[in-house]
């Protein structure tokens, strides 16, 4: 299955955070390894969706919808300070 | 741990289709007035959503084909047969329609004149369409940087906005390299094959020059593409990249 990248999840993360979110900065808690969530690899599984390191291959983020609305469990991507929310 | 989800702050909104144009024998653009729209930046898109009439709902992304400044949204659709939304919305949209979407979405893939140039825009396919935003924006606020597109298609036939490219390099806002990885017509004198490092190190500005490269296409078709930059010296974070997956 090919990945897709972060741009593809924008829209649930706007939904969720009610703000743009491709351009936020984090750290895999995994590797290390500093992304934007643009640059981040995203693997659809409808209903929802899972997001990987592109260094280490880790699951950082996952999607999931539940009644029409989108979950997002952020645990393993560290977002920098300035980007907390 | 879950968060609780809060209540979509991002509404979808219903946009009435205004007109639909031809582009390819398998895509069109939809010509849009969403009345609630906000504006957008160039190389955002949007969210559209189906819903069947059992209440069954899909939903894809789709680039924005049209300029901030134009006066309509405009969504340029591939209809891939297998597809689950493409095939409605090149085959069965008419105009007076209303269509779902949210939007604008997007920081990453955009160009603002703040961000300067020399820009190279790398397309796949339909990868073009966010270009197509791209071009019209930086015509719109006067060519304030050099621009140069690579544009790799199967054949020249599928070619989107073919007329409209040969009009922008006319009037001087973008130099174009086509290459066509299938066929050719027997006088084609762009180039032919996929893009590998020998044609980019060709068409591409020089590394020191430090290019802001965009890259928009299929998933292994940006993946190739961004490796034979860095592999010809493009810094990483000079390059911006979008795929698109085979299920729209």
């Amino acid at each position: 299955m090919e990945a897709l990248d972060g741009n593809s999840i924008g829209g649930a993360l706007l939904e969720y955070f009610g703000r743009e979110m491709t351009t936020a900065t984090g750290s895999c808690r995994h590797c290390g390894a500093a992304w934007q969530i643009a640059e981040l690899m995203v693997y659809s599984r409808a209903p929802g969706a899972v997001v990987r390191c592109p260094s280490c291959g880790s699951v950082v983020i996952v999607l999931v919808e539940v009644r029409g609305s989108t979950q997002v469990h952020l645990d393993d991507f560290a977002l920098d300070q300035s980007e907390a929310v | 741990m879950a968060r609780a989800a809060l209540p979509g702050r991002l509404n979808w909104q219903l946009a009435t289709v205004v007109e639909l144009r031809d582009e390819t024998a398998s895509v069109k653009s939809i010509v849009l007035d969403p009345p609630q729209w906000q504006g957008h930046r160039a190389g955002q898109h949007v969210d559209v959503r189906l819903t069947a009439p059992d209440g069954y709902q899909a939903q894809r992304s789709y680039s924005i084909a049209s300029a901030p400044e134009d006066e309509h949204l405009v969504l340029t659709v591939e209809r891939l047969d297998d597809g689950e939304v493409s095939p409605y919305l090149v085959d069965e949209l008419t105009p007076g329609d209303e269509l779902e979407l949210r939007g604008p979405i997007g920081g990453y893939f955009v160009w603002e004149q703040s961000q300067g140039g020399p820009l190279l825009l790398i397309a796949g396919g339909s990868g073009i369409v966010p270009f197509r935003a791209i071009l019209r924006h930086g015509t719109a606020v006067g060519n304030p940087v050099a621009v140069r597109l690579l544009y790799s298609s199967r054949s020249l036939d599928e070619v989107i906005y073919r007329e409209e490219l040969i009009g922008l390099e006319d009037d001087g806002a973008v130099e174009i390299d086509y290459t066509l990885t299938r066929v050719w017509p027997d006088d084609w004198h762009g180039h032919r094959g996929r893009i590998d490092r020998e044609l980019l190190e060709e068409v591409a500005w020089e590394p020191s020059e430090q290019p802001l490269v965009f890259v928009c296409g299929p998933s292994g078709f940006v993946e190739a593409a961004a490796q034979a930059l860095v592999e010809n010296g493009h810094a990483t974070k000079r390059i911006r990249t979008e795929r698109f997956g085979p299920t729209s």
